[in-house]
């Protein structure tokens, strides 16, 4: 049986999808019986979902012309 | 580790024909280029060099650099990937011009810490939760985003990890790239990848943890 501690190490494995067969039984055997590594591994996905939900931020209008102006030049010189 | 790169998946079929029209001289299509990436070159950038003004100017000279070079872009990579490595190339240069000035440390082979996913005193011996992790409810992801106070300490928290596992980081989940696309433009082993996103998200759920539980 892994140990809570293992299983911390394992989850982008887990979540990778890069286990052995054996080590995602394992895994997942361990998951079904500790409530706590679940909520681990729920806050590992958390932390994914909300880095993926960070907004954008649109380069600044000045870097935009300016590059703008660099194609122009680029344009007319090839 | 150069050798070990794979090739990327092919581009996507609305890139090939943005490629084309920038190949052919269109304004728009390289406008619509840099809004569709220069956010994220931007946010990468950021990342490997930490002053704002120095990474626009990487950005610049990046779109810069491919314009120049697009004769020899080859498309077995997509846009993207070549594009991103030209950006890590120029950070690079960057850095070690800047390093010179201000001391910084060399981004080739930074020591990574090895340090686990979870500080082991919330452990007991026999390796099972003597501290474990509590739910965050209420806490969507939605929620913390739209929050500034939340997505400051996300962002401090992004900025505080080792750097090679910030730039998986930031690639892998806040720009949702592949593991095949960001180990083609980081030239990272599958390995390294995955040890490095490892560490990194092991750490945002711990600065999490810690935002959230009022800790700090």
């Amino acid at each position: 049986m892994l140990t809570c501690r293992e299983m911390t190490e394992l989850m982008t494995d887990y979540l990778e999808g890069r286990l052995t067969f054996g080590d995602r039984l394992r895994f997942q055997l361990h998951l079904g019986t500790c409530r706590h590594c679940r909520a681990y591994l729920k806050q590992m996905r958390h932390g994914i979902q909300t880095l993926g939900r960070l907004p954008d931020q649109p380069i600044p209008k000045e870097l935009e012309a300016e590059l703008l102006r660099r194609f122009r030049s680029w344009k007319k010189s090839s | 580790m150069g050798e070990e790169t794979t090739p990327t998946a092919p581009a996507d079929a609305d890139e090939a024909r943005l490629v084309e029209r920038l190949v052919a001289g269109e304004e728009h299509a390289f406008a619509a280029l840099v809004s569709k990436l220069g956010p994220g070159m931007l946010r990468l950038a950021s990342s490997l060099l930490r002053d704002r003004g120095a990474a626009e100017e990487v950005v610049q000279e990046t779109w810069v650099a491919a314009l120049e070079g697009l004769a020899s872009f080859e498309r077995r990579s997509s846009l993207k990937t070549w594009l991103f490595r030209i950006l890590v190339n120029r950070a690079k240069t960057r850095r070690a011009r800047d390093a010179r000035t201000v001391s910084l440390p060399s981004m080739d082979e930074p020591p990574e810490e090895d340090a686990p996913a979870v500080d082991p005193a919330r452990f007991g011996a026999d390796g099972h939760w003597s501290a474990p992790p509590v739910a965050w409810p209420g806490n969507t992801p939605e929620r913390l985003v739209l929050l500034a106070e939340s997505r400051a300490a996300i962002s401090e928290a992004l900025a505080l990890l080792p750097e090679r596992q910030r730039s998986v980081v930031v690639l892998r989940d806040v720009e949702g790239w592949s593991s095949e696309e960001v180990r083609a433009a980081l030239d990272l082993t599958e390995a390294n990848q995955r040890v490095l996103l490892h560490r990194g998200r092991s750490r945002m759920r711990a600065a999490l943890e810690a935002y959230l539980s009022g800790a700090r």
